[in-house]
C-alpha cells in the first residue's frame, strides 16, 4: 500500500456569482501522506473550503484530478462519490450540522445505518465511539440539549462511525469558545494519533499550531507548504 | 395541517355526497325485496296523486306473469283523525297488510280486520293516542257542507315505523279497501302504486318487458330502471361534489406541498450533510416523501373526524327537507369511501413530497453548505 492517501493534481475550480466568473481554486497540487495531519490556512476567500470541498468529493474540479486511495473520485457518478465518501472520508463542519430529531446515538448511527451495518455491531461501535470522545453519558440527548462543544464532539464521533480513512473539517472550532476550542484542538489530534489521516480548513491559529504541516493559500493558490513539529 | 384536516374532511364528505343519496335510496328501494314498482302512467311512483284504475284486474294479470312471488298494492290518501276536540291529519296508505312493504310494525300488530289501523311514532306524538284506542276517522272534507267525509270508526292496533316517509311526517295505514271505502267512488278499486317482488335470481329486466307489455296504459320501473332515472336528476350533485372533492385534493395537495417545501427550506444544511456524509439520494428523498405522506396521513384521520362530524351536522339539515324519505342519507359513510379519500389523500402527498425531496435531495452540497454559512 502507497504512504500517499490523497493526491490533488492541477485542480481548478470556477463558478460564476451573477455575472462575474469566481475562480476559487487555480491550480492547486497537493499530496497528503497516511496518518499525516495537515491544516489549510489563508485569509476568508483564498479558496481553502473550496479545496476541501474538491479533496474531499462533495464538490466537482471544473479541471485537474483528485485520488483517494487510489480512486479518481473525480471521475466518479453522484451516486458512486457518495458511495465513497459513506466508506473513506468523515466531515466535520463548522456548524456540527447534527439531525435535531436524533439523539446522539442516533446521529452517530446514521451513516452505519446507510452503510448497512448490523444494528447491533453499529450500536456497539456508537457507544464505542461517543465514550472515546467523552461523552459516554450523553448518548440519549438530542442536539438541543447539548452544549456548542458536545455538539461538535459528536460530530466528530459521527465522521468516525464508518472508520474513514481521512477526515475533513471545515473550521472545526469555528463556533466553540477558547476552552471548548481548545478541547476539540486536543481531540483532532487525538483521531490523527490514533490513525486517521486529517485534513483542516482553519483560521485558528491553536487548530493550525496542532497540525504536522500547514499550508498557506491565497487567491486560490498553495503560497506555502511546510511541515511543523507537532504540539 | 389544520389546512389539511381541512381539505381531507371536505373530500370525504363529498366522496359521501356523491354516493349518499344514491346508495341509501337504492337500499331503501330493495329493503323489502320488491325489485320492480308500477306507477301511474308517465308518473314515478308517489310523484303524482293519479291513481291507476282496475286494480283488481291488474292483479290479476300480474299473477299470471311468470317469477313475480307477490304483489302489494298500495293507496295513497289522507285521514283527518278526530282525538277530543282536536283533528289530526295523517299521510294514510291502503296496504294489503299480508305483502306490503311500506312499513315495520314496532309495536302491536299489523292491521288485518278491516276497522284497524298502525300509525308512526309522530302521529302518535302528536295525537296522544295510544294501542288499543278507537279512533273517529274521515277521508275527506266538505268545505261547503263543513263537514267530514268518509267517516269510519277506527282500532289503533300497532305503531310501525314507514320506510318512505319523511321525518316527523305522520302516516298511518290501514287495510287498502278500507281506505278505497273511504275515499268513495273516486278510489273504487283504485291503487296509486304496485310494488311487485321477483323470486330470487329471476331476470327482472324480463318481468319487467313481461309487465310493460301485459299492462301499456301503466308505467312500470324496476328499482335499476328507477336508480337511473336517480342517477340523471342526481347527476347535478355528483358533478358538484366531484368538483369540490377535486379542489379539496388540490388544496390538500398544494398545502402539504408548501409545508414539505418550508421544511425543506428551513432544514437545508441537516439535507446536504445528510449527502456530504454519504447518505443516497435516493434515501434522502425517501425521508423527505414519507414527512409529506405523515404530514397528509395525520391531516387526514383529524380530516376523516371532522368530516364525519360535518356530513352529520349537513345531514340532519337536508334530512328535514319536505316530502323526503328520512332513511334517505345525503352523506353515506361507507367505510370504502374512506379508505378511497385515505388513499387519494396518500397519493396526494407522495406527489406533494416529490418535487421538493427531490429538489432538496439534489442541491449542490458545496455551494448550498457555502451559502448556509455565509446565511
Amino acid at each position: 500500500m502507497s504512504d500517499t492517501l490523497l493526491i490533488a493534481h492541477d485542480l481548478r475550480r470556477e463558478y460564476h456569482m451573477g455575472e462575474e466568473l469566481v475562480r476559487a481554486v487555480r491550480g492547486v497540487s497537493l499530496h497528503v501522506e497516511r496518518g499525516d495531519y495537515l491544516a489549510i490556512v489563508g485569509p476568508s476567500g483564498c479558496g481553502k473550503s473550496t479545496l476541501l470541498n474538491l479533496i474531499g468529493g462533495i464538490d466537482q474540479p471544473t479541471a485537474g484530478t483528485v485520488t483517494i486511495d487510489g480512486a479518481r473520485i473525480d471521475q466518479m457518478s453522484d451516486t458512486e462519490v457518495t458511495r465513497f465518501r459513506l466508506g473513506h472520508v468523515g466531515f466535520v463542519f463548522q456548524r456540527f450540522y447534527l439531525m435535531p430529531a436524533l439523539t446522539a446515538i442516533e446521529n452517530v448511527e446514521l451513516p452505519m445505518a446507510e452503510a448497512k451495518t448490523p444494528r447491533v455491531e453499529r450500536m456497539r461501535r456508537a457507544r464505542e465511539l461517543l465514550a472515546y470522545v467523552g461523552l459516554a453519558e450523553r448518548s440519549d440527548h438530542r442536539p438541543a440539549q447539548l452544549s456548542g462543544g458536545e455538539q461538535q464532539r459528536v460530530a466528530i464521533a459521527r465522521a468516525l462511525a464508518n472508520k474513514p480513512q481521512f477526515l475533513v473539517a471545515d473550521e472545526p472550532t469555528g463556533e466553540l469558545d477558547a476552552k471548548t476550542g481548545a478541547e476539540m484542538i486536543a481531540l483532532i489530534a487525538q483521531v490523527n494519533r490514533d490513525g486517521t489521516t486529517i485534513v483542516v480548513v482553519t483560521h485558528d491559529e491553536g487548530l493550525a499550531r496542532a497540525a504536522r504541516r500547514v499550508v498557506h493559500m491565497r487567491d486560490g493558490v498553495i503560497v506555502d507548504d511546510r511541515r511543523q513539529d507537532a504540539r | 395541517m389544520l389546512g389539511v384536516a381541512v381539505s381531507a374532511a371536505m373530500l370525504l364528505d363529498m366522496v359521501m355526497l356523491s354516493t349518499g343519496m344514491r346508495v341509501s335510496l337504492r337500499n331503501l328501494l330493495l329493503s323489502r325485496g320488491f325489485q320492480l314498482r308500477l306507477a301511474p302512467k308517465g308518473t314515478l311512483p308517489f310523484d303524482t296523486d293519479a291513481t291507476i284504475p282496475d286494480a283488481s284486474n291488474v292483479i290479476r294479470v300480474l299473477h299470471t306473469i311468470p317469477d313475480i312471488t307477490a304483489i302489494s298494492p298500495v293507496l295513497g290518501g289522507q285521514l283527518h283523525i278526530s282525538i277530543g276536540s282536536r283533528t289530526i291529519t295523517a299521510t294514510a296508505l291502503g296496504v294489503d297488510p299480508a305483502v306490503q312493504g311500506d312499513y315495520e310494525i314496532t309495536e302491536g300488530h299489523t292491521p288485518t280486520a278491516p276497522n284497524e289501523l298502525v300509525a308512526s311514532d309522530d302521529f302518535l306524538r302528536a295525537s296522544g293516542a295510544k294501542i288499543g284506542d278507537t279512533l273517529s276517522a274521515a277521508s275527506g272534507y266538505d268545505p261547503q257542507l263543513r263537514s267530514f267525509t268518509g267517516r269510519r270508526t277506527l282500532i289503533l292496533v300497532g305503531r310501525a315505523h314507514f320506510l318512505y316517509m319523511a321525518s316527523e311526517q305522520r302516516a298511518v295505514a290501514v287495510p287498502i279497501a278500507t281506505l278505497q271505502q273511504m275515499r268513495g267512488n273516486a278510489a273504487r278499486d283504485r291503487a296509486s302504486l304496485f310494488m311487485i317482488r321477483a323470486r330470487d335470481g329471476a331476470d327482472v329486466d324480463a318481468a319487467l318487458k313481461h309487465i310493460q307489455a301485459a299492462l301499456p296504459t301503466v308505467t312500470a320501473v324496476s328499482t335499476e330502471t328507477a336508480m337511473r332515472q336517480v342517477d340523471e336528476r342526481l347527476s347535478y350533485f355528483r358533478q358538484l361534489a366531484f368538483i369540490l372533492g377535486a379542489v379539496s385534493l388540490g388544496v390538500g395537495f398544494l398545502l402539504v406541498t408548501t409545508l414539505v417545501t418550508v421544511s425543506v427550506n428551513e432544514r437545508l444544511g441537516e439535507i446536504v450533510v445528510m449527502r456530504a456524509i454519504g447518505v443516497a439520494r435516493s434515501r434522502v428523498v425517501l425521508q423527505i416523501v414519507i414527512e409529506g405522506v405523515v404530514i397528509m396521513f395525520v391531516g387526514t384521520i383529524a380530516g376523516l373526524g371532522l368530516g364525519l362530524a360535518t356530513a352529520r351536522y349537513l345531514n340532519s339539515i337536508l334530512a328535514a327537507f319536505p316530502g323526503l324519505p328520512a332513511a334517505i342519507d345525503f352523506f353515506l359513510f361507507e367505510p370504502r369511501d374512506a379508505w378511497g379519500a385515505l388513499g387519494l389523500l396518500t397519493v396526494a402527498g407522495i406527489l406533494a413530497g416529490i418535487y421538493p425531496s427531490w429538489r432538496g435531495a439534489s442541491l449542490p452540497i458545496a455551494i448550498t453548505l457555502r451559502e448556509e454559512a455565509v446565511g
